[in-house]
């Protein structure tokens, strides 16, 4: 009772003091703004080890896939915003049509000003800092609350982050889902989530009481399609993309992880057949043997996938992997033909090593098959057919799509990155982060002259003529009527 | 939500059922790809823009039952003004379809990317009854433009506008698309419990609220166009003739107070304010005529609640003495006149709350620049507005004062520029709609990546080793020539 209390006037304080900074209007010149994206960039390149450290103590996750996925990520964006930022605050010019000459209208983004970043457990640096770089570029005072669930990485950011970034203006917090409860009885300017649709909807319906905006960015099964190929070199270089992109982020623990696949029956042995001597090669055989593969985050998510297998009807549709290393939350790459659809491994996104194949008939079942389920974040499809390519994308809704490849659409910083349906709302990277934080307020400038007459009352019929003919842009017309010259 | 309510035994509840079958309907219609044609969208914005040149009188009509609302303003305001939102997204539907290039780095190649739009699928819209042919009508001209179907719920406290929506929308719309649904709480309620791909809302916080909270439930995202306290702030040395009257045009001139980016409340020095008085009365009188309950170029308050809203606030002890001009009701006709009050106390209920009715309070200050902290100190409003020649004032305006959107030297216009986005912040709402933005408001931009077979960087999958972490460090830095020393093992890691 007492650490809540001293816990919620600690917060009261906290969102206080990041008010009062936004107030003063510090965090507003480029200067801050810029000062604090490369305090980032030095935060990510001095302590590169200890974050190596802090990933392979949460997650087991190798430095390899932790430069890839967190640093490198983090790096690239506080640089381009960096060299960004000025370009993306200046205002954007708006059409003003000759009616209103003189006058002159724009678009002016400003900070939202005090924000709340909830971050998750499986890329614990990046979907942290991400968020945070659009939020200060932006120009707000930022609370970051990262997920207990990672605990090294959630100190780790706690202590760092006040030590390069202004800490009047950015704050960490850490704690459990009590502490996430408090947060969200505040009142925010803007909320940005990472995680689940199920915390998305408490997070959601929390900031409805203050009407704060909220981004979610949740996730889904996303599917990936694999069209029966013909040429030997792009199967392999399909499967390896699979192989990498399923198990290499996260241990599939991720949100724009493939979930499952679609494939035709007539191709689907080749494809197995190779994904199995793919997987052995990049990631060894056997719980015990496993390499380059993050553990499963805690007991409670892998007692989930366990659970996930013991349905019979699914345990008899493994036709590789399956062993599990308890002690160190290993689970190998598992890969399940045609489980049951009713089944949770195929109603609940997995988030783990577990790869259901569903078989068809023909790949343009996939489409049916897809839009029975809702939208996911991403979708994948290895195919060279063009016009099943448009097909797909005219006929199925995701957050986005990638032909050929997986995961790829994360780092382009010139692509939005969200959800759609229950994959979530809103979008960030680039220059969406910073749009994620701001608000677009319209700006017009009149002078006094000149004036307009048939603007005002009393009303008469030559006023509404007049009005009629200005909202036709009708310019010949008015100046007719101001001549005396038009008739009906 | 107040109103009367009609005995309506021989049609059957719209209840939680019928919404849900709606809704249904409405998906069966989406997923059969209808909407998404560029013919379709663009034989609804047609039928749109037709239902509206063929019944102009007859929506002058309902707006004037509902409202009193005088030709002219049903003119210039709902007709006009939705006509051209229509042809404006005629006109540029084509452009808005297209996908976006986006630009690929180094990091990625070989590939290419681009934004494809998409509609959200089956869309609500609930409008207000303050502009209640507009308001309904607008959002639908997004929503339609992007290719979704949807329901339109009109406000019942304009109820031959809505009836009138209803009827028309049934003869000039695809049906099977979109549906108009009256009603009040309880229809309102059956349709927020069912799962939308958007929600787009007009009206008031309180409301505004539920409704979102409603969203949470299905994860749908919202837009809430609501409103706030508009303020003026109004400087000296400017031409207090024309700013009051632009003044007063968006006041009284704008459903008699009742919008949601009307002057709410006049900030000026001291000093000014008795000029300032004295120009709005002599305006005033112009406009209006020495008896303005009379006017017919005046809106009437839309119903008794709001009537007896608007006493209350002039009943106020805290402004008893306050009132310099008009005062006057005549509750049979619901009228209130053009009401100015000046020095109002900040906690008075008329400061408290939006107006949204013909009461203006003006408030002093010292020094003008004041009037930006009073503002600061507010929930942020839908819009602000300063009267000013000095430039540095204005620049300290623009930069400082947060509000949807904000005029310097004039009131209201800005909602006819469909350039610009019209929306709120904070508690004045989320999201912004018109022109091009009512097209994004209702759609999804799909990121799509198209890689080819080619130029697979084994540094990508295991087994990870010293070397393929320094070619990953230089290919994400995008270095050109550390990605060359990594490939030669010339880098220093």
């Amino acid at each position: 009772m007492d650490q809540r209390g001293s816990e919620s006037v600690a917060l009261d304080e906290i969102l206080s003091e990041l008010r009062q900074t936004f107030r003063t209007g510090r965090t507003r010149p480029v200067a801050w703004r810029k000062a604090q994206l490369r305090a980032i960039i030095d935060l990510v390149q001095d302590n590169e080890e200890r974050i190596f450290t802090a990933l392979l103590e949460d997650l087991g996750k190798h430095p390899v896939e932790s430069y890839r996925d967190e640093v490198g990520v983090v790096l690239k964006s506080a640089k381009q915003s960096l060299s960004c930022v000025e370009k993306w605050m200046a205002p954007k010019k708006g059409h003003l049509p000759l009616l209103f000459f003189p006058a002159s209208g724009e678009v002016l983004p400003e900070p939202l000003g005090t924000v709340l970043i909830f971050s998750s457990w499986n890329f614990p640096i990046s979907l942290a800092l991400d968020p945070v770089i659009g939020a200060v570029a932006a120009g707000n005072t930022v609370v970051l609350k990262p997920s207990e669930l990672a605990p090294a990485c959630s100190s780790f950011l706690a202590e760092t982050l006040p030590r390069y970034l202004d800490n009047r203006a950015v704050k960490v917090v850490t704690g459990g889902p009590n502490l996430g409860e408090q947060l969200l009885e505040q009142k925010w300017d803007k909320i940005f989530f990472t995680g689940s649709p199920q915390v998305g909807r408490i997070v959601m319906s929390a900031a409805a009481r203050h009407l704060t905006p909220v981004t979610l960015e949740l996730g889904g099964k996303c599917p990936t399609i694999v069209d029966t190929l013909s040429s030997t070199s792009e199967i392999k270089i399909t499967v390896k993309r699979i192989a990498g992109g399923k198990w290499g982020p996260c241990s599939g623990q991720a949100c724009i992880g493939i979930d499952y696949l679609l494939v035709e029956k007539k191709f689907c042995t080749m494809l197995v057949d190779l994904l199995m001597k793919t997987i052995r090669r990049f990631y060894g055989e056997g719980a015990k043997n496993m390499k380059n593969m993050c553990k499963i985050i805690n007991k409670h998510q892998f007692e989930r996938l366990q659970n996930l297998l013991k349905d019979p009807a699914v345990a008899a549709s493994i036709v590789y992997g399956g062993s599990v290393d308890e002690e160190r939350l290993l689970i190998e790459p598992t890969i399940l033909l045609d489980p049951p659809l009713d089944a949770e491994i195929m109603t609940e996104e997995i988030f783990g090593p577990l790869l259901p194949i569903i078989t068809l008939n023909n790949i343009q079942e996939s489409i049916e098959f897809i839009n029975a389920r809702p939208k996911p974040l991403a979708m994948y499809v290895f195919t060279k057919d063009e016009s099943f390519k448009q097909q797909l994308l005219q006929e199925t809704s995701s957050g986005s799509v990638t032909f050929n490849d997986v995961m790829v659409q994360f780092i382009c910083d010139s692509l939005p990155f969200g959800g759609v349906g229950q994959s979530g709302f809103g979008r960030y990277h680039g220059k969406y982060s910073f749009d994620a934080f701001s608000h677009e307020k319209a700006v017009m400038r009149r002078g006094f002259f000149p004036e307009i007459e048939p603007r005002y009352p009393p009303w008469n019929d030559f006023k509404l003529k007049f009005i009629r003919l200005a909202y036709n842009f009708d310019y010949l017309g008015l100046l007719l009527l101001m001549l005396g010259l038009k008739r009906n | 939500m107040g109103g009367e309510k009609e005995e309506t035994s021989s049609k059957p509840a719209f209840d939680v059922g019928a919404a849900s079958e709606l809704v249904g309907k409405l998906r069966g219609a989406f997923a059969s790809g209808k909407t998404r044609s560029y013919q379709w969208r663009e034989s609804q914005l047609k039928g749109l823009l037709k239902m509206t040149e063929e019944h102009e009188q007859e929506i002058a009509d309902a707006l004037h039952s509902d409202l009193a609302k005088p030709e002219l303003e049903s003119y210039i305001y709902e007709a006009a003004m939705l006509k051209n939102s229509c042809r404006l997204a005629l006109k540029e539907l084509k452009r808005w379809m297209v996908p976006e290039k986006a630009k690929t780095s180094l990091t990625t190649f070989p590939s290419s990317a681009e934004i494809v739009p998409e509609p959200l699928g089956v869309v609500l819209i609930i409008s207000a009854w303050n502009y209640p042919y507009l308001l309904s009508l607008d959002p639908v001209v997004g929503a339609i433009a992007a290719g979704n179907a949807l329901v339109l719920k009109p406000s019942e406290i304009a109820p031959a506008t809505s009836s009138l929506l209803a009827k028309l929308m049934g003869e000039y719309l695809d049906t099977s698309c979109i549906r108009v649904v009256e009603g009040a709480v309880p229809e309102t309620t059956a349709l927020l419990e069912q799962k939308w791909d958007k929600i787009f809302y007009t009206g008031n916080g309180k409301i505004g609220r539920i409704i979102m909270a409603a969203a949470a439930k299905h994860l749908t995202p919202v837009a809430l166009e609501l409103g706030g306290k508009s303020p003026v702030v109004v400087d000296s040395g400017i031409d207090l003739k024309v700013s009051c009257r632009r003044i007063i045009a968006g006041k009284w001139g704008c459903n008699n107070g009742q919008a949601c980016i009307s002057p709410d409340y006049v900030i000026t020095t001291r000093e000014h304010a008795p000029k300032v008085v004295d120009a709005l009365k002599q305006e005033l009188e112009k406009f209006y005529g020495k008896n303005p309950l009379e006017s017919k170029d005046l809106s009437r308050i839309v119903n008794s609640n709001h009537f007896f809203r608007l006493s209350k606030l002039l009943d106020d002890d805290k402004v008893s003495g306050k009132v310099v001009h008009g005062g006057e009701k005549d509750q049979s006709k619901l009228r209130i006149a053009p009401t100015l009050l000046l020095d109002v106390p900040r906690d008075a209920l008329i400061m408290q709350e939006e107006i949204f009715g013909p009461l203006l309070p003006i408030l002093t200050v010292d020094k003008i620049e004041d009037s930006f902290d009073v503002i600061n100190s507010g929930m942020k409003p839908l819009a602000a507005y300063l009267f000013t020649n000095n430039k540095k004032l204005r620049e300290e305006f623009v930069m400082s004062v947060s509000a949807g959107g904000l005029v310097v030297n004039d009131t209201t216009v800005h909602l006819a520029i469909l350039s610009l986005p019209f929306g709120g912040v904070g508690e004045s709402g989320i999201g912004a709609y018109h022109g091009k933005f009512s097209f994004d408001a209702f759609s999804h931009k799909k990121a799509v990546v198209y890689r080819g077979f080619m130029g697979d960087a084994a540094i990508r999958y295991p087994p990870y080793t010293k070397m393929k972490l320094r070619l990953l460090k230089a290919l994400i830095t995008g270095n050109f020539f550390a990605i060359i020393r990594a490939i030669f093992g010339l880098s220093k890691d």
